[in-house]
C-alpha cells in the first residue's frame, strides 16, 4: 500500500499532551482521563491497558475527535487536531488524521450496503471521482485484509465475525489515515479468528507507516502488536514503557495486578483478589464506574 | 454417581444442516469444576441449557440428561420445577441483561420467595441479605436498596450468583460468567465461585470461549466443535499435550505471555455454521493434519488416548509432539 505518512523531519506521528477529560453525574465530577502524554513516532504502535472503566475508551474518543477534551491538546504530523470542525473540507481533513475500528462490528457498518459498496462510498467522499479507479482501488484493500470479490458484493449480515472485522479495518484503511484507534478491535472474535485478525494487524504495520494505538485489556495481545504500552488506572498513568519491560519488570502494583489476573495453571484467583483489596487507592477519586 | 450425567445427548432441528449437539457426553460430579470449552456456534451453550431440561424448540431428542437421579429428556413439568428452582441454578454472560433496570436488587433477589415460596417481606430481605454477604459484597442493607445502574459489572455478576444459590442448588451451571468484565474482576468472581464450590460441595461446568481461563480454574476440560465433543481430559493434560488438532490449534491461537514472539498460527477459516455440514470430521476442513480418503469419513468417535479421550482419525499417530509443530512458524492459509 503506499499511504503517505512520512512526516517532514522526524515529527511525531501524534503527539498528545496533558489531555484531560472530565463528566460531570448526578453526584459530581468524575476524572475520566487525567494529564496523559504520550506520543507515537511514524509507524509506531501503543498499546492503551486497564479496566472498565479506566479511561481507555474516553482517550480513544478524543483521538477520534468524538469528545472533546478539557485540557491539553492533540497534534498529529504537527498540526493540532482540530477541536471544532465546521465544514466538508475540515471533516475530511479529521478522518484522514485519524480512523477508528471498534469492537463490535455488527454495529459500526451499514447493514445495507454491501462490503463494496462502503469502501466505494468512503473513497468517492474523499475525492476519488473516477469509478474504475475506485474499483481498483477496493480490490486493493480488499486484498490487504484478506478478503475477495464474493465478500465485496456480501452484505455484513452475510459475513463471518471475523470477516466482518476484516472489513471495518479496510473500511479504516481506505482513506488513508495517518492513525488507527482499534478498540477492543479484536476481543469479540473467537480465539482462533481473533489470531487471524492479528497477524493482518501485524501485517499492517509492518506494510504502512501507519500509527496504531491499540486498546485493550489483554497484555499477551498488547506485547504482540505494539512497542509500547501504556497502563491506565481511574483515568491516571500509572506506567508507560516499553513493552517487554512492562511485562518482565512491572514497577506499579496495578500493573502487578493486572498481568497476574491474566489466567494460567496453577493460577491463584483468591490471591488475586486479595492483592485487588491491598491496591493503594490512586492519588486522587477517579474512575467511572463503582469501584468494588 | 454424577451429579450432571449428559449421555449421547442429540439434538436436531429440522431445516438445520447438521444437529445442533452430536452424540454429546459429559458428567460432573459435586464439588467438581469442569469447563466445556468452544467458539460460537459449538453448542456449548445449548449443551449447558440442556442440563436445565431447556431444549430448542421443535428439537428431536436422542440420548439422555440425567440432573441427580431425574431424566430430563420427557420429563413431565413438575420434575423439570424441582430441577430448575432446587437442583440446578444458571448463571450467564452479562448480568444486566437478566435483570429489570426499574427495580430494585432486593425487589430482584426476594421475587421468588415472596411470591412462590410465600415469605413474608422481612424474612425474604434478611435471606436476600444473607445471599449479598455469602458472594462477598460488603454491605448487603445498601446494596439490597440499589438499583442495578449503581452498580459495576463485577458488583451484578455477583448479585445474578446470589440469585442462583437461593435456591440452594447442588449445580451451578455458569454460561461466560466472565466475558463481559475484565481481567481482574474475573480473577475475583472465579475466587468466589472456587470458594462457593467448596463450601458448598457444588458441582460446576464452566461455559467458556477461553481454553486458558479453563486450564487455570478447572479439574477436566470438554473441547466442543460443531456440536460435537472432540477431546476430553483433565485440566494439566490438555493444556500440557493436547491431543486433538482443534485443541492444539485453540492453545496456539494467543500470542504467549513471555518468551520469544513469533508470527501466530491461528487456525484457517472460521468456525463452522449451522448452514454447514460435514459428511465426515467437521474440522477437517480446517485442520492441517486432514488427510483425504480418511478424515472425509464418517466422523470418528471419542476413544482413549494416552491420558484422556479424542475424536479424531489421526489420533495414533498425531502424538503430542507432532501437535508441538502446530505453533510457531506455519505459514497462514
Amino acid at each position: 500500500m503506499t499511504t503517505d505518512v512520512t512526516p517532514h523531519d522526524g515529527t511525531p506521528l501524534i503527539e498528545v499532551s496533558g489531555l484531560r477529560k472530565t463528566y460531570r453525574t448526578g453526584t459530581g465530577e468524575v476524572v475520566a482521563v487525567e494529564d496523559l502524554s504520550f506520543s507515537l513516532p511514524v509507524g509506531g504502535a501503543l498499546g492503551l491497558v486497564g479496566e472498565s472503566g479506566s479511561g481507555k475508551t474516553t482517550t480513544a474518543r478524543m483521538l477520534l475527535g468524538l469528545e472533546r477534551p478539557d485540557a491539553g491538546r492533540i497534534m498529529v504530523r504537527g498540526t493540532p487536531l482540530a477541536e471544532t470542525v465546521r465544514g466538508r473540507a475540515a471533516r475530511l481533513a479529521r478522518a484522514k488524521a485519524v480512523q477508528m475500528v471498534f469492537q463490535d462490528p455488527y454495529l459500526s457498518l451499514d447493514g445495507r450496503l454491501s462490503i463494496g459498496a462502503t469502501l466505494d462510498g468512503v473513497l468517492r467522499l474523499h475525492g476519488v471521482r473516477d469509478p474504475a479507479a475506485r474499483s481498483a482501488r477496493i480490490g486493493e484493500l480488499l486484498a490487504q485484509v484478506g478478503l475477495g470479490p464474493r465478500e465485496a458484493a456480501t452484505r455484513p449480515r452475510g459475513l463471518s465475525g471475523g470477516q466482518r472485522q476484516r472489513a471495518a479495518i479496510a473500511r479504516a484503511l481506505a482513506v488513508e489515515p495517518a492513525l488507527l484507534v482499534l478498540d477492543e478491535a479484536v476481543s469479540a472474535l473467537d480465539v482462533s479468528v481473533q489470531a487471524q485478525v492479528l497477524n493482518l494487524l501485524a501485517d499492517i504495520r509492518r506494510d504502512t507507516g501507519i500509527g496504531l494505538i491499540f486498546v485493550s485489556h489483554d497484555l499477551a495481545v498488547v506485547r504482540y502488536l505494539c512497542d509500547e504500552a501504556l497502563v491506565l488506572h481511574r483515568g491516571r498513568t500509572v506506567e508507560h514503557r516499553p513493552v517487554g519491560d512492562l511485562l518482565t519488570a512491572p514497577a506499579d502494583p496495578y500493573t502487578r495486578l493486572l498481568l497476574a489476573s491474566i489466567p494460567r495453571p496453577g493460577w491463584d484467583p483468591e490471591h488475586i483478589a486479595r492483592q485487588r483489596r491491598e491496591l493503594p487507592a490512586p492519588a486522587a477519586a477517579g474512575g467511572v464506574v463503582p469501584s468494588e | 454417581m454424577a451429579l450432571l450425567d449428559i449421555d449421547a445427548l442429540s439434538v436436531t432441528l429440522p431445516g438445520m444442516a447438521r444437529p445442533i449437539l452430536d452424540r454429546i457426553e459429559l458428567t460432573v460430579a459435586a464439588g467438581e469444576t469442569v469447563a466445556l470449552v468452544g467458539e460460537s456456534g459449538s453448542g456449548k451453550s445449548v449443551t449447558a441449557r440442556a442440563a436445565l431440561g431447556l431444549f430448542p424448540a421443535g428439537a428431536d431428542l436422542a440420548g439422555r440428561v440425567r440432573v441427580e437421579d431425574i431424566d430430563l429428556v420427557g420429563a413431565d413439568a413438575a420434575r423439570l420445577r424441582e430441577v430448575r428452582t432446587g437442583i440446578a441454578a444458571m448463571i450467564f454472560q452479562d448480568p444486566r441483561a437478566g435483570i429489570s433496570p426499574v427495580r430494585r436488587i432486593g425487589d430482584f433477589l426476594t421475587e421468588a420467595l415472596r411470591l412462590v415460596g410465600g415469605w413474608s417481606r422481612a424474612r425474604a430481605d434478611a435471606r436476600a441479605a444473607e445471599l449479598l454477604a455469602a458472594v462477598g459484597l460488603p454491605d448487603p442493607e445498601r446494596h439490597l436498596r440499589q438499583f442495578p445502574h449503581e452498580m459495576s459489572g463485577g458488583m451484578l455478576q455477583r448479585v445474578m450468583i446470589a440469585a442462583a444459590l437461593c435456591g440452594e442448588p447442588r449445580l451451578l451451571l455458569c454460561d461466560e460468567p466472565t466475558t463481559a468484565l475484565d481481567v481482574a474482576t474475573q480473577a475475583e468472581i472465579l475466587a468466589l465461585l472456587g470458594r462457593l464450590r467448596r463450601e458448598r460441595d457444588l458441582g460446576l461446568l464452566l461455559i467458556t470461549h477461553d481454553i486458558e481461563l479453563a486450564a487455570a480454574s478447572c479439574d477436566r476440560i470438554y473441547v466442543m466443535y460443531a456440536g460435537r465433543i472432540v477431546e476430553t481430559a483433565t485440566a494439566d493434560e490438555l493444556f500440557a499435550r493436547p491431543r486433538h488438532p482443534y485443541t492444539a490449534g485453540l492453545l496456539g491461537s494467543s500470542p504467549p505471555q513471555e518468551g520469544p514472539l513469533t508470527r501466530l498460527a491461528p487456525i484457517p477459516g472460521a468456525p463452522m455454521s449451522l448452514l454447514e455440514s460435514a459428511t465426515g470430521c467437521a474440522f477437517a476442513p480446517r485442520c492441517r493434519f486432514a488427510e483425504p480418503g480418511r478424515c472425509d469419513q464418517a466422523p470418528p468417535v471419542l476413544e482413549p488416548h494416552g491420558a484422556g479421550r479424542v475424536a479424531c482419525h489421526r489420533a495414533d499417530e498425531l502424538e503430542p509432539p507432532v501437535l508441538a509443530h502446530l505453533a510457531p512458524d506455519s505459514e497462514d492459509r
